[in-house]
């Protein structure tokens, strides 16, 4: 199901909030509308979190991770880091990796199984990406543009590429990701899709311009419309019984 | 170029996404909309006139241009689309692409213009846009067609020509002049006077035009002055009525003339009786004794302004008995001269007495015995001139022949029709005696037999064919030289008569017709 919401009169919701199957961090707004749209949705599934980064509020653009992982850039303070540690369930490993391309939510498109990165990405973060998000790697450009983590949304059912996307282009992406994808918009024809909406396998949140055409290509395309959290949930609460004993 | 860098390039297939609004599938632009939905989101022409009002003057068909110009176009003319965008605002801000007309009935007083503009909207996408500017056409008379209307009469110049001779043959030929040149096209009225004629116009400096017009083509000497006729003192703008008074020089054309001492000695004692041979806005006179001849400017001749001694109404006619040439043919300013000796007598005395005149004459080239020449008789002459009698002691001689005469031969063709015709000016004439109509007509013939006779008159003149003219059977009879007449390929063709001819299809002769 596709939500519609925004932050602070901003309809980029990707900017100020990260979601994955394990997790949700959300940025620290004015008032608490935007937390408490995520907790309407999500609490009792998964936690979330609200925390800043290096001080700042774009979260979303910063950071990437999956279920398995989330990476942090540099610019996190240690007490960010801490907090971060202590809200998120212990599987998911937090990391705080070195590299020169600090937006990491920009840089890298991830769900639970493969990566797109950035195709200027240093060697050992790539490796650390593989690494910590338990994920295969392919360095990749979508519409000839490096942001990879900017023009896309991927979640494991299916992912939204930037529109101006060739055919070629599509076909090729879907063969390395394994899901099928699709050239679309979101927030009303703007081409930024990392930045306007974030997205997990059961739920979907976008900016308040989001036409109704665009919700529909996102529910259809993230298979959104059956999804029910309970039957992804009850794996990982599984697992999670299972560590605890 | 792929194969020359040797690199291997995916050829790239433009992908489809859905409209953001109304999702039917479409090719990626910069704002990811269908163009109909662009279009319904945004609206390029906001903000521009779509009603213009316009004015036009029904008279004179003219459209007002604030604050004060009027613009003369057609309908659905290149100067009325120009104007029509002119008229519009901001029209700056927009980029326009096209402009063109949509047909209106002409009665509706509307026009329709159809524009397309193209500005730049959401982030970067350039649309395109036509919309339809109405123009109401209100009538309104412009200031000139209401001051025509208010009083059609109202001159502001007035230019009065006047020639102090007793006869009209100089403005029979400024008339000719002047429709050659077109010089009263903006005369609102022309008046014949006695002894001259007036011409009206609308605006000052027209009336200037043509007073330097005639002192180009005669020696004239003019004066002006205005009369007061209105006045705003809160807004200083004064009204005038502006004569000009021009005089032409009563020398003409083979007059004769006794020049006065001082101007005899400016010119180096030519002979004091001297013949004019060409009047332009000089005059030209020639010595026929010595063949010498010298140039009098318009200013030249009003200061010292002498008369002539006798005028070519005083022509006599002569038969022409025996010559004798005495030097060889000499060019004198264009035209030819011999000067010859002759022996002449007058046709009213020839048979009848023996007295015959033995002269000197400077057309010896033209003459031949038995022929009829016209000239001036100064022996049986009685001048009462003034500067003839300064000269002391001064020979003249009894007879100057001036030109060669054709009356005999124009008898024998017997009023033959003319194969030409001339123009005439839209003149006022006030009502005359029988007489003097009569006199006139006399007049007129002489000058366009004049016309016939010489080919340097004719230079400055339009001659048109005469459409109901048909050459005589008896043309081909010859007896002897024939009269002058003016050869076919001089006349131009009248292109104000032309008749339409009877197929209407006939897209030609249609646009020939004024």
């Amino acid at each position: 199901m596709a939500t519609r919401l925004q932050f602070e009169n901003s309809c980029e919701i990707g900017v100020f909030s990260k979601l994955s199957n394990a997790y949700c961090l959300v940025a620290i707004g004015g008032s608490e509308s935007f937390y408490s749209t995520f907790e309407a949705e999500l609490a009792d599934v998964i936690p979330v979190v609200k925390t800043s980064i290096g001080g700042t509020r774009i979260i979303g653009r910063l950071c990437a991770g999956n279920k398995n992982g989330l990476l942090l850039p540099h610019t996190t303070t240690d007490q960010e880091l801490q907090h971060l540690r202590n809200s998120l369930p212990d599987q998911v490993v937090v990391q705080r990796i070195e590299e020169k391309l600090s937006a990491l939510g920009n840089c890298i498109a991830c769900n639970d199984h493969v990566a797109l990165t950035h195709p200027d990405l240093v060697r050992e973060t790539e490796e650390m990406v593989a690494d910590v998000l338990g994920v295969e790697v392919f360095r990749n450009t979508i519409a000839t543009n490096a942001l990879v983590g900017s023009f896309c949304a991927l979640s494991n059912r299916g992912g939204l590429v930037h529109p101006h996307t060739s055919v070629e282009d599509l076909d090729e992406l879907s063969t390395l990701l394994q899901v099928p994808l699709v050239a679309g918009t979101v927030n009303r024809g703007s081409e930024v899709i990392g930045a306007g909406m974030t997205v997990n396998d059961w739920t979907a949140f976008c900016g308040s311009d989001t036409t109704a055409t665009e919700v529909s290509v996102i529910e259809s395309v993230f298979k959104l419309r059956e999804a029910q959290p309970s039957a992804i949930v009850d794996e990982m609460r599984k697992s999670l019984i299972d560590s605890y004993v | 170029m792929d194969i020359d860098t040797g690199m291997f390039t995916v050829p790239q297939t433009v992908g489809s996404v859905l409209c953001c609004k109304c999702g039917i599938p479409m090719a990626p632009n910069a704002a990811n909309m269908c163009v109909k939905c662009l279009r319904s989101e945004v609206d390029i022409t906001e903000g521009l006139q779509k009603h213009v009002t316009i004015v036009h003057c029904p008279e004179c068909d003219t459209y007002l241009q604030p604050p004060r110009t009027w613009i003369k176009a057609q309908l659905e003319s290149k100067e009325l689309l120009t104007f029509c965008v002119k008229r519009l605002k901001n029209l700056n801000k927009i980029r326009l692409v096209h402009a063109e007309f949509i047909w209106t009935e002409p009665h509706s007083k509307r026009i329709k213009v159809k524009l397309v503009v193209q500005k730049e909207v959401l982030n970067g996408a350039i649309l395109e846009q036509s919309y339809t500017v109405e123009y109401v056409q209100q009538e309104h008379m412009c200031e000139s067609c209401a001051r025509v209307q208010a009083n059609p009469d109202q001159w502001v110049a007035a230019v009065q020509l006047r020639q102090h001779v007793s006869h009209r043959r100089t403005f029979f030929y400024l008339e000719q002049l002047i429709l050659k040149h077109g010089a009263a096209a903006s005369a609102i009225k022309i008046t014949q006077m006695d002894q001259g004629i007036d011409f009206f116009f609308s605006n000052r400096s027209h009336g200037v035009k043509f007073v330097e017009f005639v002192g180009k083509v005669a020696p004239v000497r003019s004066r002006n002055d205005k009369q007061l006729v209105s006045q705003d003192s809160k807004s200083s703008t004064y009204h005038y009525k502006y004569t000009f008074s021009v005089e032409i020089s009563p020398i003409c054309r083979e007059d004769l003339i006794c020049l006065p001492p001082k101007v005899r000695s400016s010119f180096g004692n030519l002979g004091p009786v001297v013949i004019c041979t060409k009047v332009t806005n000089s005059i030209a006179l020639l010595d026929p004794l010595t063949l010498r001849h010298c140039f009098l400017d318009a200013d030249q001749y009003w200061r010292s302004s002498f008369k002539s001694l006798q005028t070519s109404r005083e022509l006599v006619e002569y038969i022409v008995l025996d010559v004798e040439m005495v030097s060889s043919e000499v060019n004198v300013g264009g035209t030819r001269y011999a000067l010859a000796d002759a022996q002449v007598a007058r046709v009213s005395d020839f048979g009848k007495n023996d007295t015959i005149f033995n002269i000197k004459t400077h057309i010896g080239h033209l003459l031949n015995p038995g022929d009829y020449a016209l000239g001036y008789d100064l022996y049986g002459a009685n001048s009462n001139d003034e500067e003839l009698d300064k000269y002391k002691g001064l020979v003249i001689p009894d007879v100057i022949l001036i030109k060669k005469s054709y009356e005999e031969k124009r008898l024998k063709k017997r009023a033959k029709p003319r194969a030409w015709k001339l123009k005439s000016l839209a003149m006022e004439v006030d009502a005359k005696g029988r007489g003097a109509l009569e006199k006139e007509a006399a007049e007129y013939e002489q000058f366009l037999k004049d016309l016939e006779e010489n080919p340097a008159f004719r230079f400055n003149i339009d001659l048109y064919r005469d459409e109901g003219y048909q050459p005589s059977e008896k043309a081909s009879v010859v007896d002897g030289e024939d009269a002058p007449f003016v050869p076919f390929d001089e006349l131009l063709a009248d292109m104000d008569n032309l008749q339409l001819r009877e197929y209407e299809d006939d897209e030609d002769s249609g646009s020939m017709r004024e």
